[in-house]
């Protein structure tokens, strides 16, 4: 079976919420729109107090081409718009929308029927990719990178195919899984699309065999399609990061930074993007809403619930049978790569894939001992870095070493601290290190 | 026995050949150092530790000589030797050396356990830089200490440490040379190299958070919420500024008449040094004026926080 070659590692897979199918999540009583949602320029807001807004009514513009347009997923009275803390505990600017009622905008079909390619010749590549723009749509997966923006190559760059990321390797989450059991003919769409955004032939959709019905699923209802091909993964941890996933689904590596993974002639996608993607086109529905899982081992009832963006994560967390009192932490996204929150009032994002609760026992990190030299770190390390070394000089502040050892190339998916018997804190340095390095590269490129 | 004899003239002849090529070369290649460099690298510190602004010791020297060549040693200080070091080069350059007041470093924030809780625990690498890249940190102020001691590590002079009942940073002002690694080394630009003052006794605001009022009042109990009372209190000398929502105390126009003190309804402003007699005799008034608090009752007020201060 396929997979990445370089390290990788296989962390407990705790799918409690698996067999839960999506629920549609209650209304919030108020919405917080963060411009923040995305990577690239904040959105600008374009409403003000006392407007009254309905569900698809534009809340924010794009702020630059690498940047995305926000909408109001409910409607009400605009409350305020001001900085707000979000989940990654800065305070940004964010349109607060008081709810009432659920008006939606007359431009949205909200019916489901499913709409074919075949119904709609008149689409070509660049009304696709305008109308992903407009719709504000992100990288679903947790990335929450512009789409629009990777379905633009830069010049002199040509796709050979597009890639949908349905591995889902994130321990706990099973909102992807869930998905593509519920809405596959949706998602093929959304990749038929896709494809056709960005004129090529050839689709993959990569799923990791620990979904077996999903595997089973996909390739039956992908039969007529013949151009689209399944590709059943095998288990490893970070298969769902954009350059693993190219390796194990069509081999070629992508080469290091600047370097980008269109170097390898592959589009890759998440299957809530191409969800959205279909919505978007098909169904002129901006992205309002996606699919989280809300888990835990003392959760009463693990869910992937269909919620609103802009609802505040306490009542996602009430729907599921409210906070567990043994909880030590709460993680937005999975346990790997995701963040612990401050506190459970702020909203969920474009990005929410997940909303893990750990318990008390389970939340500490263990005590950091010193270095054995066991390398443990650098045979996991799914980018050929020495994880190890890098920590030490970003400890030290020895930059250009760092640089020269590559630590840009790092994509932070936290294998080598998970793997370190020592329990030592690898990928806090190595982020100050490539954050910092990246600051210098930035500057110097400006000069 | 020959043998032995060939060795040693062989080796005394390239020996011989060496020393010469060697004397010539050196003659030929020597390096025309200014001898003041060496003269004023004697004089310095040797701390290396880059508080000047230059690589090191021998780095400012060089820079001293070249500013001299050019006729002023105008903005150069060795923050750890100070005037005396200063004065010393002067003369070995022939130079005159302006008055420089000396300096310390100034944590400014009262964000102690007490004035501002911790909310949450961050369990991962005990450095600031990397409590600062997960946002807040472990308490509700963007703005205040991290507590994790990223400016004790940097001191050079064991001049800073963290005093374990505050969980914030306090500079031994014996020690302190004003270097400012300490302050480099802050992600959050708290502490300031600021005028000592007279006798060590200054007014400073402690205080670094620029969020709005509210924020600011719910995050901790010693912040400033930008009331800008204190600025009104003193308007006549205008050495308190007010931007993004945060008082600043500029050492060279205060007066030290700590009316600021008095008003600041959050006692985020500090006289440091000061003595404490004055205080003293305050709270013995204000404990007589409790018998009768009707008739003084506006005069005493605002001298309630004073006596907390002290």
């Amino acid at each position: 079976m396929k997979t990445f070659k370089i390290g990788g590692v296989h962390p407990q897979e705790n799918k409690l919420s698996a067999a839960s199918p999506i629920r549609e999540a209650a209304l919030p009583k108020q919405a917080v729109f963060s411009m923040f949602q995305h990577i690239g320029a904040p959105a600008k807001p374009v409403v003000k107090k006392g407007d009254v807004v309905k569900v698809g009514t534009l809340l924010g513009e794009a702020g630059g081409f690498v940047s995305a347009p926000v909408y109001s997923s409910v409607s009400g009275k605009v409350n305020k718009v001001d900085a707000v803390i979000d989940a990654s505990g800065t305070r940004r600017m964010a349109v607060v929308v008081d709810v009432e009622g659920d008006e939606w905008e007359e431009s949205i079909d909200r019916s489901t029927e499913l709409v074919t390619l075949a119904d709609r010749p008149e689409l070509d590549g660049k009304t696709i990719v305008e109308k992903i723009k407009n719709a504000g749509i992100v990288g679903m997966g947790g990335a929450t990178f512009p789409t629009h923006v990777k379905l633009c190559p830069p010049p002199g760059k040509v796709a050979e195919c597009v890639i949908v990321n349905a591995v889902e390797c994130e321990p706990y989450l099973t909102a992807d899984h869930r998905l593509m059991l519920e809405h596959a003919d949706e998602v093929l769409m959304g990749l038929q699309l896709v494809m056709k955004a960005v004129g090529v032939t050839k689709g993959y959709i990569g799923i990791e065999n620990n979904k077996p019905d999903a595997i089973s699923l996909m390739k039956e209802r992908a039969a007529k399609y013949p151009e689209i091909e399944v590709v059943p993964l095998k288990v490893k941890y970070p298969q769902g990061g954009e350059k693993q996933l190219i390796d194990a689904v069509i081999g070629r590596q992508v080469p290091a930074p600047p370097a980008l993974p269109i170097d390898t002639g592959a589009i890759v996608q998440n299957v809530g993007t191409c969800f959205a993607v279909y919505q978007a086109v098909m169904k002129n529905k901006p992205l309002i809403d996606r699919i989280i899982t809300v888990t835990g081992k003392s959760l009463a009832q693990p869910s992937n619930l269909l919620a609103r963006l802009g609802t505040p994560f306490q009542q996602l967390v009430d729907e599921c049978g409210g906070l567990p009192e043994d909880t030590g932490k709460v993680i937005g996204g999975g346990p790997m790569m995701g963040k612990a929150l401050l506190n459970l009032d702020v909203p969920m994002t474009k990005g929410s894939s997940g909303l893990l609760i750990m318990k008390e026992d389970e939340a500490r990190r263990s005590e950091p001992e010193p270095c054995i030299r066991c390398a443990k770190c650098v045979s996991a390390c799914p980018m050929g870095l020495e994880p190890y070394f890098l920590s030490k000089l970003s400890a030290q502040a020895d930059w250009e070493t760092a640089e020269n050892e590559d630590i840009v190339s790092c994509i932070e998916c936290g294998s080598c601290q998970f793997t370190c018997p020592s329990h030592r804190p690898l990928l806090d340095y190595i982020r100050l290190g490539k954050s910092t390095v990246m600051g210098i590269i930035r500057s110097r490129a400006a000069k | 026995m020959n043998l032995i004899v060939l060795a040693i003239v062989a080796l005394g002849a390239i020996g011989l050949i060496s020393a010469v090529l060697l004397y010539f070369t050196s003659r030929k290649f020597a390096v025309q150092e200014d001898e003041r460099i060496g003269q004023v690298s004697a004089v310095l510190p040797q701390a290396n530790c880059g508080g000047c602004g230059y690589p090191g010791c021998s780095g400012f020297a060089g820079a001293c000589v070249k500013a001299a060549d050019k006729g002023s040693l105008e903005g150069l200080l060795c923050p750890v030797g100070g005037q005396p070091v200063m004065e010393q080069v002067a003369d070995i350059l022939g130079m005159a050396v302006e008055a420089s007041a000396p300096k310390v470093a100034v944590v400014r924030c009262n964000g102690t356990c007490e004035n501002r809780p911790r909310l949450v625990e961050f369990s991962g690498a005990h450095s600031c830089k990397v409590v600062q890249m997960t946002g807040m940190g472990e308490t509700g102020c963007a703005y205040g200490c991290l507590g994790c001691g990223d400016c004790v590590a940097a001191c050079q002079f064991d001049a800073i440490h963290m005093n374990p009942e505050t969980g914030l940073p306090e500079v031994d002002e014996e020690k302190c040379t004003a270097c400012g690694a300490c302050s480099k080394a802050c992600p959050r630009q708290i502490i300031e190299i600021r005028l000592k003052g007279p006798k060590g006794r200054r007014v400073v605001v402690l205080c670094n958070n620029r969020d709005k009022g509210a924020i600011a009042n719910k995050a901790c109990k010693a912040s400033c919420i930008g009331c800008g009372k204190c600025v009104k209190t003193c308007e006549k000398f205008e050495a308190i500024t007010l931007e993004n929502n945060l008082a600043y105390i500029d050492a060279t126009k205060c007066k030290m008449c700590l009316k600021c003190v008095e008003v600041c309804p959050k006692n985020a402003i500090h006289a440091i040094n000061f003595p404490p007699r004055k205080p003293k005799v305050e709270s013995a008034e204000s404990q007589n004026n409790q018998s009768a608090p009707s008739a003084q009752a506006t005069q005493e007020t605002p001298q309630t926080p004073k006596e907390q201060q002290a």
